[in-house]
């Protein structure tokens, strides 16, 4: 008997429901499409069944794909022949085709969350219900994955709210409430959740129609179809360019999408689904669905669970945090731990800078109150666990301090000492600094051990990152509350040893570094900037240095001067930020005065006065030179850390570097990026480069070595 | 290779393409009859001499579809005999056409042919045929296809014409065609287009206004930039020119040719064929040539496909009295003169679409016509016509006056 799904009869109608053992949620597995297969043959076969009603044994309907699933078949897709990896996609799709078209009528009855393939095949039901529960979400998210609905998802969802209102579900994997799905005709009735099953049944008893709107003589697409349909025809071109605006052709799963709804559209639903799986076997013979799959979600669903916490060490939740400065960071992390429950003492020099503090966290939970999306209630009780304070004492029995004061290791090593003095001696202590070594700021420490780096990024509440990091004495302890504690605030931690500017800053500095080399070469810097967006950073490098602010990479620049002495070695961008701090008085996007100019009443522009003091090479790169060298030098200070023990695992790397500072998503991550590219090819790459344009793209010994064994970061 | 010779050029007025135009009330297939007409009746010709008829139209769909060329060459009373076709290179069609005819005398496959061209936009509107360059998702990726005023926008950019000299060079043309007009300059060419009583439904070029200034241009808001913002096509144009920072969005409506309805014919024949006919040629095809360029700026073309047609003439720039291009957008004839090193003296003289509008499918023949006309009342010896086109074309005629 079929083991994922349940088979019983009621009179004359199946009832299929889907109950994968052992698991919290249903997922498409092989198994569960054998299974599937199995039951529908099954209702189509047996003629004293009438119909079936398909539906789920747990809180959710099917949450989509077993990724894992996925992952293999992307694995197996790259060596296989192309025809097998396509019947192999075929699979599930040409089974609900059979379901839809064999003459029985098929009811999903929808109790829960629907996503993906879950979706899907509800979708080739012939009648759908769902519980009247606004917390249900119906969607179709694979684009998250680089991949797309190949089940008949971009087929259907279209032939039932027409090709423009379809589209964004589709391209960016949206999901709808049961009223909206009922309002655009992707599902039938919405009913109480005890009369799901009986209404499905009844459907199936009494009306029963087995043919899909699509499958109809007189089928009328809704809002219009076809390449000379001017409303059609106007969603493709506006939607196709709108689209490339948001991937600059990085991500091909939405490119993917577009081209099969526009070609799937205009032909019958069987020619249409063999379209929709040949763009969905394009898709995972390319590295960027897997590159996202591992990265993206299983391995930052591993890092939220914790991979990286010393399981011999009890858990303990923090019930109580000191915050040490109420400045822009210190007033973030006081106003995350708050809303995680967590009573938040809250110190700085003076009472009003502590309220300051406080205040920040008063105007976000308004507005979330205003927007309705925080109850009155639990907003005040919020706000309720923050002291703000100027006196030590109300640092007794914090579990947790984090410093956030001025990047000054005196100041630190001031208020380390003043917090230790009051805190249980069991509690962690922890800087918040960017650049500074914690091995350094631990010496001010009288208990090293439990002293560690957790470091924010900025705005605190929105950024998902938090970089432990591990001074050379910091102990087993610190680190699994530390990680506790960045599971308590729903951030994703990355663990890391201790250095200059530990990883994320240091690696993301390349950056804006490089983008200024390259104006010193005499590069267009509207070129450069351009690049840095098409290599899918979030933001060019320019426009990074000016919000960073050139002040602060001359001041880090500074700094480390000052504490490496003879030892450091001059970046070509060190002079240019000298230049702007002190010669040309341009600090940064806050002094409106940067790389970029900051009208009142307009857009920004760059700062015309850069062609006279970068003057223009007669000879300009191609625009995929720019974006492989800002890409290409970030990954090689990142394979640097990884050989220096910064770093320990590929997979802090990678998710550091796409939730820190948004190295370019698709690639799934710097290290991701080198295994794509093939380790030896970018080694080879980077001689080319490092002869070009200085010894800071040539690859550490690490990576050469690995491309002589034929080693890779991640198998597979 | 034999000759071929241009004998007339015959056109219709030009009505604004809107359903308030003059013109909107004529069908397409009315206005090429009547341009068919005009050319056989005012040379005294026996039409069952055509070899072929060959018409531009860019809209080749509903009513201008269906091969329209052989429609209109039946519906003039053209013997049976005399076949057609229709060509579309954008908004070359009308010069193609002609090029066509002549080809066919050149090669000696023909002795007496009709090149022109037809558009009713005020009917058919533009992008009535769709394609997959712009509706197909996998199409408009690959080429980066974008509108073509942004293309506009881009050359004004990237050559740094400022909104002070595209806008002065569109009051120049409306001067030169109020000018021109006022001169009678287009008469020998313009067919005043009738009703089916035969009463004048329009007989000068209605869409011109001869009192625009740079104050009333200043006025006008551009055309392209809200469109390229909104649905993403000025990115889409930066990802293909990314050395811009920001596109300088000069065009508007007032600078770019405007939207009207027209037809063109041009006789073609050899030199034979006018002894037989008793008709004077009074121009001699030398040269012409297309070419293709770089599809998402669209509009660079005519100098390209210029000095192609140039060299196949074994002629230089200096050689040519008289340049006549299409407006379609200021920035492309502006650029077109800085590529050819042209003086603004000799190019368009009577003014240019920007004045008195484009009608697809028609135009490149009627400023061939234009040419002529202009050589002739000039005495000036060569002319050399080009147009940009969609999709990243241009297509150049060289002729030469002949007594």
């Amino acid at each position: 008997m079929t083991k994922t799904i349940k088979f019983d009869l009621d009179g004359d109608i199946a009832v299929l429901t889907i109950d994968l053992p052992g698991k919290s949620m249903n997922v498409i597995t092989e198994e569960m499409m054998q299974d599937l297969e199995t039951l529908i043959g099954k209702v189509i076969g047996d003629s004293a069944i009438k119909g079936a009603v398909i539906t789920s044994g747990k809180p959710a309907f099917v949450a989509g794909a077993d990724l894992s699933m996925m992952s293999a078949m992307s694995a197996m897709a790259k060596t296989a022949p192309i025809e097998e990896t396509f019947k192999f996609v075929l699979i599930l799709s040409n089974l609900l085709r059979r379901m839809e078209t064999s003459g029985k009528p098929f009811a999903a009855a929808i109790n829960g969350l629907a996503m993906g393939g879950g979706l899907e095949i509800c979708l080739a039901c012939h009648y759908r219900v769902v519980a009247d529960d606004p917390k249900i979400q119906l969607g179709l998210p694979e684009v998250k994955v680089g991949l797309l609905p190949g089940a008949g998802g971009t087929q259907r969802l279209p032939r039932l709210m027409g090709v423009q209102a379809a589209l964004p579900y589709l391209l960016q994997g949206r999901s709808m409430s049961p009223q909206e799905a009922a309002g655009f005709g992707v599902v039938h009735k919405v009913v109480a959740k005890d009369a799901l099953l009986a209404e499905a049944k009844r459907w199936v008893r009494e009306e029963g129609n087995a043919v899909q709107p699509w499958d109809q003589k007189n089928f009328k697409f809704p809002g219009g179809s076809g390449a000379m349909n001017v409303k059609v025809v106007q969603t493709f071109m506006a939607g196709e360019a709108m689209l490339r605006k948001e991937t600059k052709d990085n991500y091909p799963a939405p490119q993917a999408i577009m081209n099969a709804v526009y070609e799937g559209h205009q032909v019958p639903m069987d020619a249409a689904l063999r379209i929709e799986c040949r763009y969905f076997t394009t898709l995972i013979l390319r590295p960027e669905s897997t590159n996202m799959i591992r990265t993206l979600f299983l391995n930052k669903q591993s890092a939220d669970k914790l991979v990286r916490r010393p399981k011999n060490v009890a858990k303990a939740e923090i019930k109580k945090l000191g915050v040490l400065g109420a400045g822009m960071m210190g007033a973030g992390i006081a106003y995350v731990s708050a809303m995680a429950g967590m009573e938040v003492a809250l110190l700085d020099m003076t009472q009003e800078a502590a309220s300051k503090g406080k205040a920040y966290s008063v105007g976000l939970l308004e507005k979330d109150v205003r927007r309705g999306k925080l109850s009155r209630e639990k907003a005040d009780a919020a706000l309720n666990r923050i002291t703000p304070t100027t006196d030590y004492a109300q640092l007794a029995g914090c579990d947790l301090i984090i410093e956030a004061v001025f990047e000054d290791a005196k100041i630190k090593a001031d208020v380390t000492a003043k917090t230790e003095a009051v805190m249980p001696k069991s509690a962690i202590f922890a800087s918040n600094t960017s650049t500074l070594p914690i091995t350094e700021l631990a010496k001010a420490s009288k208990r090293p051990a439990q002293f560690i780096g957790i470091h924010f990024f900025s705005p605190v509440e929105k950024m998902p990152l938090v970089e432990i990091i591990m001074g050379k004495k910091t102990g087993e302890e610190a680190l699994a509350r530390a990680l506790d504690y960045v599971a308590q605030i729903r951030k994703t931690p990355i663990v890391v040893n201790d250095s200059r500017g530990f990883y994320t800053s240091r690696c993301f500095g390349t950056y804006p570094s490089e983008a200024i080399a390259m104006l010193k070469e005499g590069i267009n810097p509207a070129l450069i900037e351009n690049a840095g967006v098409m290599a899918g950073m979030p933001v060019g490098p320019f426009a990074v240095a000016d919000e960073v602010s050139i002040e602060l990479m001359y001041k880090v620049m500074k700094a480390t001067r000052a504490a490496v002495g003879d030892k450091y070695q001059e970046q070509p961008a060190d002079s240019v930020a000298v230049d702007f701090v002190e010669k040309f008085g341009r600090l940064g996007k806050k002094a409106k005065k940067g790389f970029y100019e900051y009208p009142e009443d307009g857009k920004k522009y760059l700062w015309p006065e850069l062609a006279k003091h970068f003057p223009r090479a007669d000879n300009q790169p191609t625009v995929e030179e720019v974006k492989k060298r800002l890409l290409y030098r970030q990954a090689v200070e990142v394979a640097r850390c990884y050989e220096e023990g910064v770093l320990t695992a590929p997979e802090d790397a990678d998710i550091g570097a796409i939730f820190g500072w948004g190295f370019a998503p698709y690639t799934g991550g710097p290290l991701s990026m080198i295994d794509t590219v093939g380790v030896a090819a970018f080694v080879k790459e980077t001689e080319r480069m490092a002869r070009a344009y200085g010894a800071r793209y040539r690859s550490p010994k690490l990576l050469r070595d690995m491309a002589k064994e034929g080693r890779t970061f991640y198998a597979g | 290779m034999a000759d071929a010779y241009i004998y007339d050029h015959v056109r219709t007025p030009r009505g604004r393409g809107k359903n308030t135009g003059s013109l909107h009330e004529i069908t397409p297939i009315s206005l090429l009859t009547q341009v068919l007409q005009a050319l056989r009746d005012r040379n005294e010709m026996d039409a069952g001499l055509v070899d072929d008829v060959v018409s531009g139209v860019v809209s080749p769909v509903g009513e201008q579809g269906s091969v329209i060329a052989r429609t209109a060459a039946l519906m003039a009373d053209y013997p049976e005999h005399v076949p057609g076709f229709q060509v579309d290179r954008f908004c070359a069609s009308g010069l193609v056409a002609v090029n066509l005819a002549a080809a066919k005398v050149m090669s000696g496959q023909a002795e007496l042919t009709v090149g022109g061209g037809v558009e009713s936009m005020s009917r058919v509107p533009m992008g009535s045929d769709g394609g997959a360059w712009m509706t197909d998702p996998s199409v408009a990726k690959k080429l980066n296809f974008v509108p073509q005023g942004i293309g506009a926008d881009l050359i004004a950019t990237l050559h740094g014409f400022s909104r002070e000299d595209v806008d002065s060079f569109a009051v120049e043309s409306q001067r030169r065609a109020k000018k021109a007009w006022d001169d009678g300059r287009f008469k020998n060419s313009i067919v005043p287009v009738k009703d089916i009583l035969g009463m004048t439904v329009l007989d000068h070029d209605e869409f011109m206004r001869p009192e625009t200034t740079m104050q009333s241009l200043a006025a006008l808001k551009p055309s392209f930039a809200e469109q390229g913002e909104m649905y993403g096509f000025t990115s889409v144009a930066l990802m293909r020119y990314p050395e811009v920072e920001r596109i300088n969005h000069v065009h508007h409506a007032g600078n770019s040719s405007g939207i009207v309805d027209g037809a063109a014919a041009v006789l073609v024949g050899s030199k034979s064929i006018g002894k037989k006919l008793n008709l004077k040629p009074r121009a001699r095809i030398r040269a012409f040539a297309d070419i293709g360029s770089e599809p998402t700026i669209m509009l660079t073309g005519p100098s390209y496909a210029a000095e192609k047609a140039l060299k196949r003439a074994g002629m230089t720039a200096k050689d040519i009295d008289l340049w006549e291009i299409n407006e379609a957008f200021a920035s492309v004839v502006l650029l077109f003169m800085e590529m050819l090193n042209i003086d603004h003296k000799d190019l368009n003289v009577n003014g240019g679409a920007i004045a008195m509008g484009h009608p697809l499918g028609a135009t490149g023949a009627m400023i061939l016509g234009t040419a002529l006309d202009e050589l002739e009342r000039t005495g000036k010896g060569t002319a050399l016509v080009t147009l940009c086109i969609g999709g990243g074309m241009g297509t150049a005629t060289i002729i030469e006056r002949v007594n």
